[in-house]
């Protein structure tokens, strides 16, 4: 691919190269596609799909923690036998509910739905390459996924149930089957599905870090890049690093399962029997799990956070504020999320001197957080804020990063942590922070590029309504949750009328489960919006947010090869917004200097020179390569 | 509870209804043309949502305080144990400082997004850096975050370091689904060793009968007896699956890890009788609960703590029969050189009552085999 050509290839002979793709069979051109975009949308529409089945479960345990007292016998045509004898949810299925709901939603949604649909989608379009290094490795990352997800959701309805101890699946609880029926056939599957997803994630994190480094377009260095692609080059990079850990994790928890080894077991005595297994430690398998399962927090967390730089910055109409400041926190963050994991187990017997150190370690990363919040709020002052329901959705990220992450303050404290681990304080923390961040990364990410993935727009009023009525919705779930945190209320409880301390609540319980319930109907406004404006949506201008990144440069259908012709080569920085003295208030990436004297800072009148070089400069096109 | 949720729902409903009415209109003036940045820009709607924002703050931030102060009432009771009453002290340290970081900046998020929304003919300023601003708002929370930890660093090396030298040890070992209790009796000071494997229906403990300090000790299933004042070591262990020792009121948490003991002491300072006084609530009781998740009876792994005072406790536990004498047929076990010392552990037909008072000597012998007990 790195030959050295001249970039005087006419467009005719691109058009030529054009063709020749079209001829691709529905099969090849659909399903199993190697094109970024299709892949991308492949990915969204496979998140959609477990962000539904995911929060359904939810809704489930919430009718049990809310209404304890309700009968479920209406659900019976769709639970069957995991509502008992008295109408009521299995206390079982109650715990597979809860472990399920995390597993699809960190990973199946968070994870694959928002970094594979936005990594695929816009690190070509934005670095300005024809699709990814690897188209193959592309496709079949993709459908790694599929398969895993296959697995997954076939474990909803096997008879000994799905997976149930937690989404962190702790042995010695997930290795036995005689501790919870969960834990036979439906933990092997979660296993199995989870050790191809890690595959899957490798070959996409592998493509996009290839795809950033090497296919960028002439002229776009690092720190011209989006704030997109810095997060999704890091989070990219997290993922490479940590995933293997999470499936030598998985690995050794199968030999323990299959294999009579141990290294989770030691001194069990279950079932009336005491295991022959000695010397293992349960703690090491905390240890590989969180070495992923913190970072996975940033993996879930950094593609939103870019995603809303991005959509800040267009619909303030302002740069971002501090673009090299937020590039150097989120290096920062990248770098202390592998340094922090052990902070979720300051009350596990690990030494307390480590504990110690990790508090240390895990306060840190509240600065470069911190920095963060304040640019978002920074970049709004004295904008010129077009609220589009993408930007509604960003806005309200920040406030969930800003009031999810400050409690984060308080629960790495290793001190503080002893009362309020395990309790509904991290549910509501970790909900806020990531959970909620990162949908409304996702959900501002498909209102802001639906025109360029579908070339019709997306309802805004509709947009507006969904977006105030779940992010009202939210806080009115996940708020309260604090409160009963405080009380000491325990995660994964499947009712509290046992304890005496944990009796009251009993209408907060109610109120945040009818909370949920609304939030989770408004997401249908979402949903018919989305469906019906793929086929009847309006027409979409080709630029329609007046956004500087390139792949608004793209035609409103792009094909294979994302341009028609050549790559446009790139001269500034995206974040030319509302700058002094130009005629509008957005200069695009691929404007040169030369051609907006009027608006030129004194230093950027040195870069003209410069042009030429870089339209010469030779790039990675693969369309230029004979085939 | 339910009427605030109906209520805010309502508003929000309406406002939404509004936004779509008066959009519609706006859009039908502007004759379905495609959307783009400034038609949205200029019309109603950008007006109704940054307003909505002001809103949302006004009224989140009041429903946060009132929906606060309401709360409160459930929250735990002030701590029953020393360190609980300085990590709650800081627990509300952190949260006052955390509590006007969020204020304050959702304060300004939402204002700005209200204050500088679009303007027809208005240009957003060019303001892409400040290297002042920005390090001065990443050295403030630098020096709150180093202050934080200190004291959080403080407080956790005092509560994790050893235990006094008098501090009763009590061995609490989770299965699914209850709490056991093993006292190191009146006799001895010490809990005997155990074995995992020595596990069978009348001793769910596996107390190894090899070691004589095992010989008075005390199993208790239903309930914990304490002392007040004086220092308690949990000696945790687990015997099928992780569990977790959480006496909420004592702000105690600890995992219990199968084939790894761990451990957590603390002072309880208030007797069960005088937290019944404090709160007014004649059934009061300290609970201990599971916080990590076990399998389906986790959420009812309960036992209750009483604490008492030391002549109490101390009446409570001589009330105790050892698990030796409640389960003869384990004599057995012992070996034939500590058979003389068993035997006054005999129930009924035992020739000589439990006498205390020889209890001490035998102190140095089993010193050398309890190693295993960490």
């Amino acid at each position: 691919m790195a030959t050295v050509e001249t970039n005087a290839a006419s467009s005719a002979v691109h058009v030529e190269e054009h063709d020749h793709h079209e001829e691709l069979s529905f099969l090849r051109k659909y399903v199993f596609s190697e094109d970024h975009k299709t892949i991308a949308k492949q990915y969204m529409f496979s998140g959609i799909f477990w962000a539904i089945i995911g929060a359904s479960l939810s809704v489930l345990f919430r009718l049990q923690l809310g209404f304890p007292n309700m009968t479920l016998e209406w659900l019976r045509p769709i639970l069957g036998g995991w509502i008992d004898e008295s109408g009521k949810l299995d206390k079982e299925f109650y715990l597979a509910l809860v472990t399920m709901h995390g597993t699809i939603m960190v990973f199946f949604v968070l994870t694959a739905g928002l970094s594979g649909t936005f990594s695929n989608f816009l690190i070509p379009l934005q670095v300005g390459a024809r699709d990814m290094a690897s188209g193959f490795l592309n496709m079949l990352s993709y459908w790694f996924f599929f398969l895993s997800s296959v697995l997954m959701f076939s474990s909803l309805f096997i008879e000994t149930g799905p997976a149930s101890g937690g989404w962190v699946i702790y042995p010695p609880l997930s290795a036995l089957p005689q501790a919870m029926s969960g834990s036979g056939l439906g933990m092997t599957l979660w296993l199995m599905s989870m050790a191809i997803f890690i595959v899957s994630q490798l070959l996409g994190g592998i493509n996009y870090i290839t795809t950033v480094i090497n296919l960028r377009t002439r002229g776009m260095s690092f720190s011209k890049m989006p704030l997109t692609i810095w997060a999704f080059l890091l989070t990219a990079i997290l993922g490479l690093i940590s995933f293997p850990v999470l499936l030598s994790a998985a690995l050794l928890l199968i030999f323990d399962r299959s294999m009579g080894t141990s290294f989770y077991l030691s001194e069990i005595y279950i079932g009336g029997e005491a295991l022959p297994n000695i010397g293992g430690s349960p703690i090491l398998f905390q240890h590989l799990f969180w070495f992923l399962g913190h970072p996975e927090v940033y993996i879930v967390l950094l593609p939103a956070l870019g995603i809303t730089s991005e959509i800040i910055a267009t619909n303030a109409r302002k740069p971002i504020f501090g673009y090299r400041a937020m590039i150097a926190s989120m290096i920062g963050i990248a770098f202390l999320a592998f340094i922090v994991w052990a902070h979720h187990m300051f009350v596990t017997g690990m030494n307390p001197f480590l504990g110690s150190i990790f508090m240390f370690l895990t306060l840190i990363i509240a600065v470069p957080s911190a920095v963060k919040a304040f640019n978002y709020i920074t970049t709004l002052w004295r904008g010129n804020i077009v609220f589009t329901p993408a930007m509604l959705f960003s806005i309200g990220l920040v406030s969930f990063f800003i009031s999810g992450g400050l409690t984060g303050i308080i629960l790495g404290n290793s001190a503080l942590d002893i009362q309020l681990h395990d309790t509904y304080f991290v549910v509501a923390h970790f909900h806020l922070v990531m959970g909620a961040a990162s949908a409304f990364g996702f959900l501002a990410g498909v209102y802001h590029w639906f025109p360029k993935f579908f070339g019709r727009m997306m309802n805004p009023t509709l947009g507006h309504i969904h977006f105030w009525l779940t992010f009202v919705g939210i806080y009115l779930v996940f708020f309260p949750l604090h409160y009963i945190g405080i009380a000491g209320f325990p995660r994964r409880y499947y009712s509290f009328t046992t304890y005496e301390a944990f009796r009251t609540f009993g209408d907060l319980n109610m109120f945040v489960s009818i909370a949920a319930i609304f939030t989770f109907t408004a997401q249908f406004i979402f949903l018919w919006n989305f469906f019906y404006s793929i086929f009847k949506g309006k027409k979409a201008a080709l630029n329609p947010w007046n956004s500087n990144t390139l792949e608004w440069t793209t035609p409103l259908h792009p094909g294979h090869g994302n341009w028609p012709g050549e790559i446009p080569p790139v001269y500034r920085w995206p974040y030319d917004y509302s700058k002094p003295g130009a005629t509008s208030d957005f200069i695009p990436q691929n404007v040169p200097y030369s051609q907006t004297p009027e608006s030129n800072l004194p230093h950027e009148n040195a870069l003209i020179a410069l042009e030429k070089e870089i339209e010469a400069q030779n790039y990675n096109d693969q369309f230029k390569q004979p085939h | 509870m339910v009427y605030l949720v109906g209520l805010l729902s309502l508003v929000f409903l309406v406002l939404a209804i509004l936004v779509l009415t008066r959009l519609t209109s706006v859009l039908k003036g502007v004759n379905g043309d495609t959307p783009t940045q400034e038609s949205e820009g200029a019309s109603v709607s950008n007006r109704v949502n940054g307003f909505l924002f002001l809103i949302f703050f006004v009224v989140g931030a009041a429903a946060a305080a009132w929906s606060f102060i309401h709360a409160s009432q459930f929250f735990l009771p002030e701590a029953s144990s020393p360190h609980g009453r300085h990590t709650d002290n800081l627990f509300w340290l952190t949260m006052s400082v955390i509590t006007i970081a969020f204020v304050v900046t959702n304060a300004l998020l939402f204002y700005f997004a209200f204050k500088y929304q679009y303007r027809k003919n208005h240009k957003a300023t060019y303001y892409p850096e400040n290297h002042k601003l920005e390090l001065i708002w990443t050295v403030i929370p630098a020096v709150v975050m180093a202050l934080l930890v200190f004291t959080g660093w403080r407080a956790w090396r005092d509560i994790t370091k050893e235990a006094p030298e008098n501090a009763l040890a009590i061995e609490i070992v989770g299965k699914q689904f209850n709490w056991e209790m093993r006292y190191p009796g009146v006799d001895n000071d010490k809990l005997g060793n155990y074995n995992y494997k020595l596990i069978d229906a009348a001793n769910s403990l596996g107390i190894d009968l090899e070691d004589e300090s095992s010989f008075d000790d005390v199993t208790v299933s239903n309930e914990m007896h304490i002392p007040v004042n004086r220092p308690v070591l949990l000696k945790i262990r687990a015997k099928d699956v992780l569990h977790s020792v959480f006496i909420p009121h004592m702000r105690v948490k600890m995992d219990a890890v199968p084939g790894m003991p761990t451990r957590f002491w603390f002072v309880a300072d208030k007797t069960t009788e005088q937290m019944r006084n404090e709160t007014g609530n004649q059934n009061f009781k300290y609970e201990i609960a599971c916080t990590e998740v076990c399998g389906q009876g986790h959420f009812s792994m309960r036992t209750t703590l009483i604490v008492e005072d030391e002549d109490s406790y101390n009446k409570w536990m001589a009330e105790q029969k050892p698990w030796l004498t409640k389960n003869p047929e384990y004599l057995a076990r012992v070996p034939e050189k500590l058979k003389a010392k068993a035997a006054k552990y005999a129930p009924a037909d035992a020739a000589a009552p439990a006498d205390s008072t020889a209890a001490p000597v035998e102190e140095g012998v089993g010193a050398t085999t309890s190693a295993s007990l960490r």
